[in-house]
């Protein structure tokens, strides 16, 4: 608890205004309960000396930020037109059979959440799918099985 | 015209640039000690000169942007630089690869521009999802940590964002860098006089920051040599698409954009045609495959009525059906609208909704006159370019390919169907549509 606290407080320093530090304290408070529950608004307003609206408030803005449960790893696939192009519906299909899931769902053991996301800026190595943040480029279908066992294996 | 030529990108096909050492054995920091020998105007003087403009997509001239900011003993308050790495315009991944390939040279650029605009605080705004660029930045200002005749007593702090398009607009940029919601503000006040925290502040985009180095290094009127009037210079231009061979082109401005798509790109795949271009990332007027023949430069997209905007350049070939494409680009804005405006917040949606009528057969030809109607009341009438350039790329659509759209019409559906690549794409702002109760597909 006080180190999440204690990180808050030197983000805080790095800039002209508390305030700048809700992103990068949203974003620990995510990494550390998962999604952005009442407790974790709770913490990270404490930490920030502000209140759990105002945090929400921000959080609800954005993509990245999820107010509710989200599975413990996330499966992006890029959908917009240069990743569509060359068969991104094709690979996001394929996902959801690997994962016996709908896309904008999560595994009934909560380990994945699978979900169309906008452009992941890497068009020119489409299909890009986002593993847990981290980008997969030229992802075919077939590239499919093997990458749910690889998230079924990691654990 | 010219083609291929590496200014921003030099070095990287020999050379690891991600390592500090590598990059000072090509000369690396150089242009940071010679700009910190000039005064902080005559750098200005060398950028004007160079004629560099933006390279994040409106292309405003860099080095007037830098000399409306007040100097200090105008303005007592600390001045920023804040850098725009939130690179999120469909078809483009520029900044990516700058980041990503050569973080020292990109840092350099901050390291000269904080000195011009003198700013002892630069933020890089950079978007959430781009984890690889921020892990080499990252090491690579770790490196910069243990030379301090480098880093000088200026900071440089990784800002990361949360997902959100609108926030690459500088004001809404400023907004979320503030801890808020990411939607713009109302100009003036421009940042350059109260921007970051109220003060003044200069936005500029990634590559901008990564050109400064060589523009310092051979002198601005030598880089105004390369390119073509009003556009020097070189710039990193993002291809995707169906293209043979797609990726980042670092060209000079004025190379044709035959010679990108044909050239560098290397041609359709499959022995397809190219039925049409865009030329600047999802919020450029789109061009028809026989309009290629011009240069890929400011002036010459101009007359087409269209811009290089973030240089992403997006080729579709014969089997790609527009009304799709409208769908799927209007979805997008939809979505990121931030919600500010009427116009855009519910002209967007009301875009999409036609659209869908329109390829699923169910739209009269009257509708068509409604989608452009729908367009014509979201531009000029917003806040930020966002509603107005997603009202005018589509209305391209229509302008360009109407035949197309009332074949929809007459025909009671699309003509393309599931052949077009487009066809049925779950896009994030769908997804009331795509209902989970339904079974899973086997
Ligand atoms: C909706 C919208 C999105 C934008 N996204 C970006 C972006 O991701 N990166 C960027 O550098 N500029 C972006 N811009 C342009 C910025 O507002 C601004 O002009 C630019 O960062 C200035 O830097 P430059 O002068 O070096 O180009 C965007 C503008 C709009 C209206
Ligand atoms: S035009 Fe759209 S994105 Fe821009 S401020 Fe208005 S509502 Fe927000
Ligand atoms: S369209 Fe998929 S990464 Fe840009």
């Amino acid at each position: 608890m006080s180190t999440y606290y204690d990180e808050v407080q030197e983000i805080k320093t790095q800039y002209p205004n508390w305030r700048s530090a809700t992103l990068p304290a949203l974003r620990l408070a995510q990494e550390r309960h998962g999604h952005l529950s009442a407790e974790a608004l709770r913490e990270c307003a404490d930490a920030l000396g502000t209140t759990p609206a105002f945090c929400e408030a921000v959080a609800s803005f954005y993509d990245m930020l999820h107010l509710d449960p989200v599975g413990r790893h996330m499966v992006e696939v890029c959908t917009n037109v240069s990743c569509a192009l060359v068969g991104a519906q094709q690979v996001l299909e394929r996902f959801e059979e690997e994962l016996g899931i709908r896309a904008g769902e999560t595994s009934a053991d909560g380990e994945v959440t699978l979900r169309p996301i906008e452009c992941l800026g890497g068009c020119g190595w489409a299909t890009v799918v986002s593993i847990d943040h981290h980008y997969r480029t030229h992802v075919k279908p077939d590239d499919v099985p093997a990458i749910v066992q690889e998230l079924r294996n990691g654990g | 015209m010219a083609g291929e030529r590496m200014i921003v990108l030099a070095g990287t096909d020999e050379r690891d640039l991600t390592k500090l050492a590598e990059y000072e054995a090509i000369g690396g920091y150089g242009s940071l000690q010679k700009a910190r020998a000039m005064s902080p105007n005559a750098v200005i003087d060398e950028v004007i000169a160079s004629e560099l403009r933006g390279r994040g997509g409106a292309f405003f001239p860099t080095g007037r942007k830098w000399s409306f900011v007040p100097k200090p003993d105008q303005n007592p308050n600390p001045h920023y630089l804040v850098v725009n790495a939130d690179e999120s315009e469909p078809g483009s991944f520029k900044d990516n690869e700058i980041m990503a390939r050569v973080p020292h040279r990109f840092i350099e650029g901050c390291l000269i521009a904080a000195h011009a605009v003198e700013s002892k605080s630069v933020f890089v705004y950079i978007r959430g999802e781009y984890t690889g660029p921020y892990e080499v930045l990252r090491s690579a200002l770790e490196e910069l940590q243990g030379r301090p005749e480098l880093r000088g007593d200026v900071t440089i702090v990784l800002h990361r964002g949360a997902g959100a398009y609108i926030c690459g607009e500088e004001t809404a940029l400023l907004e979320s860098l503030e801890g808020k919601r990411g939607q713009p503000r109302t100009k003036p006040p421009f940042p350059a006089v109260q921007g970051l925290d109220a003060s003044p502040t200069v936005v500029n985009n990634v590559e901008t920051m990564a050109t400064l180095p060589p523009i310092i290094e051979m002198g601005g009127a030598e880089y105004a040599k390369l390119g073509v009037p009003d556009s020097r210079g070189t710039r990193v231009v993002s291809i995707s698409g169906h293209v043979e061979k797609p990726g980042n082109y670092e060209i000079e401005n004025g190379t044709s954009m035959r010679e990108l798509i044909y050239g560098l790109g290397g041609g359709i795949p499959d022995g397809r045609q190219l039925k049409a271009v865009i030329p600047g990332g999802s919020s450029t007027v789109i061009l028809k495959g026989d309009e290629i023949d011009v240069g890929y430069d400011f002036n010459s997209l101009l007359e087409l009525n269209t811009a290089m905007g973030s240089a992403g350049v997006v080729a579709l070939d014969d089997r790609c059906c527009m009304v799709q494409l409208g769908i799927r680009i209007s979805e997008f804005y939809e979505h990121e609208s931030c919600g500010k405006c009427t116009p855009c917040r519910e002209g967007t949606r009301w875009m999409t909704q036609i659209l869908r009528r329109l390829e699923s057969g169910d739209a009269l030809q009257s509708e068509l006159d409604l989608l452009l109607d729908v367009c014509d009341r979201i531009n000029g009438k917003c806040l930020c370019p966002l509603g107005e350039t997603a009202a005018i790329a589509v209305a391209s659509y229509v302008e360009k390919f109407r035949a197309e759209f009332i074949a929809h019409v007459e025909q009671g559906g699309c003509p393309f169907g599931d052949s077009s690549p487009l066809h049925d794409v779950l896009a994030p702002g769908a997804m009331h549509l795509h209902s989970a109760s339904s079974a899973v597909p086997a």
